[in-house]
């Protein structure tokens, strides 16, 4: 994990995913003081290359960055459609002459982050391409898990909604099987990715058998514009069948909780008496990004410089 | 407790390369140490209300709670403890890939205007207490930071003074000097002993 880049959660170990989160544990106290700030990345340049907009998860990795004394570089070089291979890297390696010390890359297609890291000297952290993993959520969420259910061994995690376009759903499964838990999806088939219990996952076509008896619902966004039609009769009709209510709450364990990796869709994934009057664990997923951001920061900026190889 | 001495003994001569061992300070050593210093630091500090101990962990959280039991004992004062790692203010992170591991930081209370007293277990170099400093700073304004060491070794590398020596512990810069328990850990009696790390296998 030290000094390597971070694409998805399919390649590390279960060592490094715990030292990840027991680093977050420590870097969160560092958000409870007076200044909230520790000079450990001092005179390191963090460059966020956004290729697809985001608010969320950008801010999130330059707030843990200026928490750690790094300098944080916005670049967004804006990708309406799809570019080529060629212009991509051609931007990787302008940034490359300006010496970054990490770089995060987010972008439309799978696969690019690494593409990038390929040309890059810097580590590279995924911070989500396409369908295919966003690392730092899965452990945001791995984190949160853990601090409410105090393990992640042993527990039944059901993840809901559109699994095959998911990439968060995709890290989610690597990282809590890893971790040992059991871990359940449930989605209309057509977003059930095929052979995706090879992944070691229980996939359902019923909720309310997915929810049985789980520790942890997890819900996943919808992208109303992307489905509708296709994947979908009907965003309504995937709320009345997948959207979890405090009625289809009732088959999870008492104590379960509910996340999302945001922004909801009120209504949608979740029925607006969950948002509304149990918001605080997705909240809690938003604090405890910053936490894990700055753990991997802190681990992933050891790299030595590859010229001195 | 005597057998498992003897037993550990006994490894020790049987392992062929086992580094050579000497306690400097045995547990009774250590609790007689600590309770001079807080007598000492009774004398120095003319408000109980705002003494702050603040230990440097791993090996400054028991001793701070020892001399906590004995500023109780003496003097009948509850003190805060507090708990600092000061990792992330290290000054080598910058240049080296090394990335270790973080340890717990709890500080109870806020520090401005207290009289904080820094508990370490052995100060060498003086950095780690650079680091404390600079990291005591960001909670706040203390009116009064001031040090202990239970063991100095000596080899300062910055204008640092210890204010409360346990013991003055002259040793070769490639020793490990160190404070455990009699279980590995920090529990039980402590003792501190110093190896010397050129040996092969020594584990820090």
């Amino acid at each position: 994990m030290i000094g390597t880049d971070l694409l998805g959660i399919e390649d590390l170990e279960r060592d490094s995913i715990e030292r990840i989160l027991h680093t977050a544990e420590r870097m969160q106290e560092v958000g409870t003081r007076v200044v909230k700030k520790v000079p450990t990345l001092r005179g390191r340049t963090v460059v966020n290359l956004f290729f697809e907009p985001s608010t969320r998860t950008r801010a999130s990795f330059e707030i843990a960055g200026k928490r750690l004394s790094a300098d944080v570089v916005n670049f967004s070089p804006g990708s309406s459609s799809i570019k080529k291979a060629e212009s991509i890297l051609d931007t990787a390696r302008t940034l490359d002459a300006m010496d970054p010390d990490v770089v995060v890359v987010r972008h439309g297609v799978a696969g690019v982050p690494k593409r990038i890291a390929d040309v890059l000297a810097a580590p590279v952290i995924n911070a989500g391409d396409g369908a295919h993993e966003h690392p730092t959520q899965a452990l945001l969420d791995m984190f949160t898990v853990k601090q409410k259910k105090g393990r992640i061994d042993g527990l039944t995690i059901a993840i809901v909604g559109d699994i095959l376009h998911s990439r968060v759903a995709r890290s989610n499964i690597y990282g809590f099987t890893k971790m040992g838990a059991e871990v359940r999806i449930a989605a209309p088939p057509p977003m059930i990715p095929a052979a995706v219990e090879t992944l070691g996952v229980k996939a359902f076509t019923s909720l309310r058998e997915a929810l049985d008896g789980a520790d942890v619902v997890m819900a996943l966004r919808i992208q109303n514009e992307r489905l509708s039609g296709t994947y979908l009769p009907s965003v309504r009709e995937y709320s009345a069948t997948f959207g979890i209510d405090r009625k289809t709450l009732r088959y999870a364990k008492d104590d379960a909780i509910v996340m999302h990796p945001g922004p909801v869709n009120r209504g949608v994934e979740l029925a607006h008496d969950l948002t509304d009057h149990r918001p605080g664990v997705i909240l809690d997923q938003v604090r405890n990004g910053v936490a894990i951001r700055m753990a991997v920061l802190y681990l992933i900026s050891g790299r030595p410089d590859r010229s001195a190889e | 407790m005597t057998p498992s001495k003897t037993q550990s003994s006994k490894t020790g001569s049987r392992a062929q390369s086992a580094p050579i061992q000497k306690t400097v300070l045995d547990d009774v050593g250590i609790r007689r140490a600590l309770m001079r210093i807080a007598h000492e630091i009774l004398e120095r500090c003319e408000d109980l209300d705002r003494l702050y101990l603040v230990a440097i962990p791993n090996g400054g959280v028991p001793l701070a709670r020892i001399l906590g039991a004995n500023l109780k004992q003496i003097a009948g004062v509850d003190v805060v403890i507090g708990v600092l790692d000061t990792t992330l203010y290290r000054d080598d992170l910058k240049t080296s890939q090394e990335r270790p591991l973080l340890r717990d930081t709890e500080m109870p209370s806020a520090v401005d205007d207290r009289f904080v007293v820094l508990v370490d277990d052995v100060v060498k170099t003086g950095r780690t207490i650079r680091a404390a400093m600079d990291a005591l700073m960001d909670f706040g304004r203390p009116r009064i930071v001031q040090v202990v060491g239970l063991v100095d070794r000596g080899h300062r590398e910055l204008p640092i003074k210890l204010d409360y020596v346990g013991k003055n512990v002259p040793t070769e810069p490639n020793e490990l000097v160190r404070l455990r328990g009699d279980r590995g850990g920090l529990e039980g009696a402590l003792e501190v002993v110093v190896t010397d790390a050129t040996e092969q296998g020594v584990a820090p």
